[in-house]
């Protein structure tokens, strides 16, 4: 191993108890590792009821009747509910986070395999998993569409005949950059190159599946929901929309949650069942998903069937980069993005270059596949983005004969363009990609790397180096742009200081497992020079947190984070007041000493935050114009998202007798702007890195002809265990954001998106003795074996 | 998470009232024993037996690994933990080694049998390419007595065994014949997925020359198969690169692969050709001290 | 039927169904809801528990199994207000995250340096290697391992909780 930035021989003698940023233990660790965290089907009330779904085996199917007699006679059951009760509510339908509908319960036909057809009720989870067995659908199967490519074609059926005058599988089109522009530069190129690329559907799978428990109370009509949400205040108020409940009768707790990765953002049909059942039966409701529940309906990721084209000169100066997208959208358009970007933000397809020309051009489509699209860390499709650019440039430097990192940096945007607004549109804040690339090709010895891979190829040994440089644009988002449901992308947050000095500090975000709770308090931290666990941090709990939008898209640092930083200023500037009053100088006189006001030129005179606190509620006149306490609030805009990027190298082996491959090394070099804590910041890239070796070598969720999901449990679902994955090497620079307050930017899902195409790239790389450009995910051995044939096909 | 249909429950508390529980119970109970095969079935509801009788405390009974005369005998409720740790075992079949490294993984390892395993009679199921390689035979108990089969007689076809009603597998014997050696190969997606192929290999010499050889594939067909064919060509012949191939080439010719998720028809085939000679090679080194790497 | 076992040092007893699995007896019978579970087919490793001080996954072990037996959960391994090495070592080297998979992972943990105080990084990987961790990329699960076998090693009096 080369790197040293975090030995395990530097755990004992770490700084545990900053006073602002660096290393700290997380807050969150001692509930986990006794076994107390409180997670959703931890919950347990008095008379809880549990409920099960009944789903379809069929892909595409009318719905001719349903008999639920002898699912209700069971001795444990308590209610059956199928479709047609909930029409009668209204409540069939519900709306998704992209203005589409989705069933809750199927009424007319199911348009995916296990799609929820109806629900039982029981007193227990074992009965209410009998009773299902009990239901009887009498289905009249049609004919799936799964082809993608198949999708438009006028023959195909017609899934989403629910929709007024819908007479195709049509879901959208989009096109981003300038069509005549990206000829030109075409037209001028000396080399272009065209790849046809598929990301295939993947599944982000935490290994806490979703569910619920729903209470509501029969006097008040309170309903509380605990939840596995990423975003209970947006729950809360598209709860309110749907349901007709009054928002302020809403409380959504996401306690802990077990990992989320975009999975837990949208709202599922279960989730709505629990809440019919409780206001129903008058009774606390649970219901969670087996995992292949969880696998087969819940919101997917990718499916993107791209065209990448990249057009340059001779000595590898990139003029353009062109694509062209199929995107399969499944059966309802359950995308998770902001409502003016359909394709999420895959506009940042044009990477980390300095490009003349761009264009992209989309169709999106309904299949009769599990709705989702944008899930597993993705930043609202930049996985997708950053996968076909870094695959492109790749068989650039592949028909070039160029080293691919040297093509890299050849083409970078460089440090005095930013901020950079590229040919899609986006404005990227800051970034200095060279010294990331140079650092990563250092860590990992890059020369010496391609002199054992020649020495290897002469002994007929397959070895590969694969290189992707990537910019995320994190931070949704500025509210002139940037909504969902109309709901704008701003984070409200407030600061409350105890008269002892401690603090209570209330979030919209939620943490999955990222460490909100020690991340947050180190940066009022550092912004009061108060110690961290002097803070507690309150999140998850629409009744005590302030409106935001969630956790996802890796969004929590850039926008919340900033307003927890901006709502400890406002408390610093009432303290600063306070202080003037306490010390009889003027505001102005007052100098910050992290933790302390002190006169200006007299260090004998100054008063602790802590004692400005007990100031501010205690006794004793305050500055003319102060109210008492210490506390404060914002809702923060952010003026743009913020741009993180990465240089990644990954070296594998593949053997070739049997096409195996093994990742050997793998070095992530990360910038995120300023480093709040420098250790979550290590393990939200490891689990990125371990993400991205996943979806390269073995993720994925097939489908048969007949609509079968062939992904549907964890024997055929494949993530990658300790064993698939090497000791990560981990390296970062610091580019602050120029617009952040602290100058943080997001990192969550930064290795997820950088690290499949470092991994494809490195398989790619192996393969060139046989002629190789470019082969498909999964890149399972027999997928590596036909490639190496010239048998490569796409996987869907 | 998904859960079982209603069974009785019922523990054996010796091999003798385990038969007698199958004999009063009849056709709608089933053994359970490590149940890491049997209980995911009956929770997806694919198995839904009405008895479950549990033989983990038949493992004093018949959890061992010893030498009897010219064979070694090993109990049907051996876990494949106790496998995988006997040195006994690994010195006269390292075949065994080097499979259970690859089974499952070390959990599940704590509670998987070699009974279970044989009586899954899953294609792509390890232990049966090991016991076929190695020409063990199946020890079947029931009130009548015991019967002993060979493996091809025990694997009737794709998840279907010789055992019957009231009957259960207690024994697997193995030939100990000297001057040999045997080695494991299997290739899969992720650690402890089935195999796309794997490839067992045992060979005896005489000298400079192969004396005899069997080579047993799993996931290739119906059933994990001995080739006879490789064994013909192998008898009689000094190991070389050109032989190892011919056998690899007779599995390949021998293999009746279906494509799936794991892999293409073409691609396991080539497996089946690329592992028998991987462990034919390794299994000739280890005989001959040799590293076993290829030339 | 009625099953006996001795989980975390006590013995319990209990009225339970023949199918009835041994995470459910666990967390809705005994209330101890730090085992958690993550899919139907013994793949992910979550719901490890330890039964005779050997890692078992007890989504796929019926609680009449169990009977007779000791069974140790995550709530069983700090011993009288001391924790165990292996969780001060997921602490000190933030080997969780999203902490669901960490319950099992620690107690395979303790198992592994019970049978081998000192064990090499590939053997601390091949132990965990049933049991998949979503958040983490196992670097720092490995790094966690590493620290109890040192602080075993270093001070094995004091050691909480080795069964």
């Amino acid at each position: 191993m080369t790197v040293t930035d975090n030995p395990v021989a530097s755990f004992h003698d770490n700084d545990q108890h900053p006073v602002g940023f660096g290393r700290m233990l997380r807050k969150e660790d001692p509930r986990l590792i006794r076994g107390k965290g409180n997670f959703v089907d931890d919950v347990q009330l008095p008379g809880m009821l549990h409920l099960a779904i009944l789903r379809s085996p069929y892909a595409h199917a009318k719905i001719l009747g349903i008999d639920v007699s002898a699912a209700q006679a069971h001795p444990n059951v308590v209610a059956v509910i199928t479709g047609a009760d909930l029409a009668e509510q209204g409540l069939a339908w519900m709306p998704t986070l992209s203005n589409d509908v989705q069933a809750v319960l199927a009424t007319d036909k199911v348009r995916f395999q296990h799609q929820e057809v109806a629900f039982v009720v029981a007193e227990d989870r074992y009965s209410a998993r009998d009773a299902l067995e009990l239901i009887v659908v009498d289905y009249e199967p049609i004919d799936p569409v799964m082809d993608v490519r198949k999708a438009l074609e006028p023959d195909a059926p017609v899934i989403r005949d629910d929709l007024d005058g819908k007479t195709d599988n049509h879901c959208f089109d989009w096109e981003t950059g300038d069509a005549a522009a990206t000829d030109a530069a075409f037209a001028k190129a000396d080399v272009v190159v065209t790849e046809d690329i598929v990301y295939p559907r993947v599944h982000p799978a935490p290994m806490e599946t979703c569910g619920a428990v729903a209470n509501v109370d029969q006097i008040s009509g309170q309903l509380t929901l605990w939840c596995t949400s990423q975003a209970p205040h947006a729950h809360r108020t598209v709860y309110a929309l749907v349901a007709g409940l009054p928002e302020h009768k809403i409380r959504v707790i996401a306690p802990d949650i077990g990992g989320g990765f975009g999975n837990k953002v949208p709202i599922y049909p279960g989730y709505v069942c629990a809440i019919v059942a409780s206001l129903v039966i008058g009774k606390p409701v649970k219901w969670m998903e087996d995992r292949t529940e969880n696998l087969v309906s819940t919101g997917f990721a990718r499916d993107y069937v791209m065209r990448g084209e990249i057009a340059a000169t001779s000595d590898g100066k990139i003029l353009a980069v062109r694509t062209n997208v199929l995107a399969d959208h499944g059966a309802f358009n359950g995308t998770a993005a902001p409502v003016k970007y359909p394709a999420g933000f895959f506009g940042v397809f044009t990477g980390s270059y300095d490009l003349e020309a761009a264009y992209c051009n989309m169709t999106a489509v309904y299949t009769n596949k599990a709705p989702g699209g944008v899930a597993y860390a993705c930043s609202f499709r930049i996985t997708e983005a950053v996968y076909l650019v870094e695959r492109i440039v790749d068989c650039l430097a592949h028909e070039l004969d160029m080293d691919p990192a040297e093509l890299r940096i050849k083409n970078f945007i460089q440090p005095d363009q930013f901020p950079y607004t590229t040919k899609t549109g986006w404005v990227y804040d800051s970034g200095n990609y060279e010294p990331a690339m140079r650092k990563a090709m250092d860590m990992i010895g890059y020369d010496e790397l391609r002199r054992e891979q020649a020495e290897k190829r002469e002994r007929g040994e397959l070895m590969g180096i694969g290189i992707a440089f990537f910019t995320e644009a994190v931070g949704a988002g500025p509210r002139k742009d940037m909504d969902i449901l109309g709901l704008g992308m701003a984070d409200g947050c407030e600061l409350r200081m105890h008269p002892t000095g401690k603090g209570v500090l209330r979030l919209s975000v939620k943490t999955q497992g990222q460490g909100h709770e020690t991340t947050f308090a180190q940066i009022v931290s550092e912004e009061l020079g108060i110690p961290p666990e002097d803070l507690e941090v309150v999140h998850g709990d629409t009744d005590n947190t302030p409106f935001g939008l969630g956790t996802y898209g890796s969004r929590s640092t850039p926008v919340s984070g900033a307003a927890a930083a901006l709502v400890a200023r406002k408390v610093r500037d009432k303290a600063q007041i306070i202080a003037s009053g306490m010390l009889e100088v003027s505001v102005a006189d007052l100098e910050w000493m992290k933790g302390s006001f002190q006169v200006k030129g007299d260090p004998e005179k100054s008063v602790t935050i802590q004692d400005i606190a007990m100031k501010a509620h205690g006794a004793g006149d305050l500055p003319e114009g102060v109210e008492g306490g210490l506390e404060a609030q914002i809702c923060y805009n952010p003026e743009n998202l913020t741009y993180p990027f990465g240089a990644y190298i990954c070296v594998v082996d593949i053997d070739p007798g049997t096409a195996h491959v093994t990742v050997r090394r793998f070095v992530a070099v990360d910038d995120c702007g300023t480093q709040i804590n420098p250790m979550i910041i290590e393990g939200q890239v490891h689990g990125g890195l371990t993400d991205g070796v996943g979806m390269a070598l073995m993720e994925i969720i097939e489908f048969d002809e007949l609509g079968n999901c062939l992904g549907g449990s964890f024997m055929d679902y494949l993530i990658p265990t300790a064993l698939e994955v090497p000791d990560w090497e981990t390296g970062h620079t610091v580019t602050p954001s120029p617009h952040h307050p602290i100058g943080a930017k997001g990192i969550g899902e930064s290795a997820t998106v950088g690290s499949p195409p470092a991994v494809v790239n490195a398989v790619i790389d192996a393969l060139k003795p046989f002629g190789v450009r470019h082969a498909d995910m999964p890149l399972t051995p027999s997928r590596v074996w036909e490639t190496m044939q010239g048998n490569h096909t796409p996987p869907i | 998470m998904q859960v079982p249909a209603p069974f009785e429950y019922e523990r054996a508390t010796s091999v003798d009232h385990a038969i007698a529980l199958l004999e009063r119970l009849g056709s709608e109970a089933r053994l359970v024993a490590g149940g890491h095969s049997l209980l995911p079935m009956m929770k997806l509801r694919f198995a839904t037996p009405e008895y479950l009788i549990d033989i983990n405390d038949l493992h004093d009974e018949l959890g061992y690994i010893r030498v009897e005369g010219d064979e070694f005998r090993i109990g049907a409720m051996t876990r494949h933990r106790e496998l995988l740790e006997s040195d006994e075992l690994a010195a006269a079949f390292p075949i065994f080694r080097d499979a259970e490294k690859v089974i499952a993984d070390p959990v599940v390892r704590n509670r998987g049998t070699l009974g279970g395993s044989l009586c899954q009679a899953d294609p792509a199921e390890d232990l049966s390419a090991v016991c076929t390689t190695l020409d063990a035979s199946c020890v079947i108990r029931s009130s009548d007595g015991e019967r002993v089969l060979t493996m091809h007689e025990f694997h009737r076809g794709p998840y279907e065994t010789a055992v019957e009603d009231a009957q259960m597998l207690t024994e697997i014997r193995i030939p100990i014949r000297p001057n040999g050696s045997s080695a494991y190969e299997k290739v899969e997606r992720r650690a402890g997925d089935w195999a796309i192929v794997s490839a067992g290999a045992a060979v005896w010499m005489d000298g400079e020359t192969i004396s005899d050889a069997r080579v047993g594939l799993a996931a290739v067909g119906p059933n994990t198969t001995g080739i006879g064919a490789i064994s013909e060509a192998l008898r009689g012949q000094v190991p070389t690169e050109e032989l190892y191939a011919t056998a690899g080439g007779l599995a390949a010719e021998a293999s009746r692969p279906s494509a799936d998720s794991r892999g293409t028809e073409a691609y396991k085939r080539h497996l089946a050709d690329e592992l028998t000679r991987r462990a034919l090679r390794r299994s000739v080194a280890r005989i001959t001290g040799t590293n076993g790497q290829e030339a | 039927m009625q099953v006996t076992m001795t989980v975390n040092g006590e013995e319990v007893t209990k009225e339970i169904e023949g199918r009835l699995l041994l995470v459910h007896f666990i967390r809705d019978h005994l209330g101890l809801t730090g085992t958690h579970w993550g899919c139907d087919t013994s793949n992910c490793g979550t719901c490890v528990v330890l039964m005779d001080d050997e890692p078992v996954k007890s989504c796929t072990v019926l609680a009449a199994m169990a009977g007779g037996r000791q069974v140790r959960t995550v709530e069983g391994l700090e011993v009288d207000g001391v924790l165990d090495p292996v969780q001060e070592g997921f602490m000190q080297c933030h080997g969780l995250q999203c902490g669901f998979c960490t319950p099992g992972m620690m107690l395979t943990a303790r198992a592994l340096l019970d049978d081998n105080p000192d064990p090499t990084e590939h053997e601390i990987r091949e132990a965990i290697s049933g049991q998949i961790c979503r958040c983490t990329g196992y670097s720092t699960i490995v790094r966690s391992v590493q620290w109890a076998a040192n602080a075993e090693s270093e001070s094995p009096v004091t050691v909480g909780g080795a069964s």
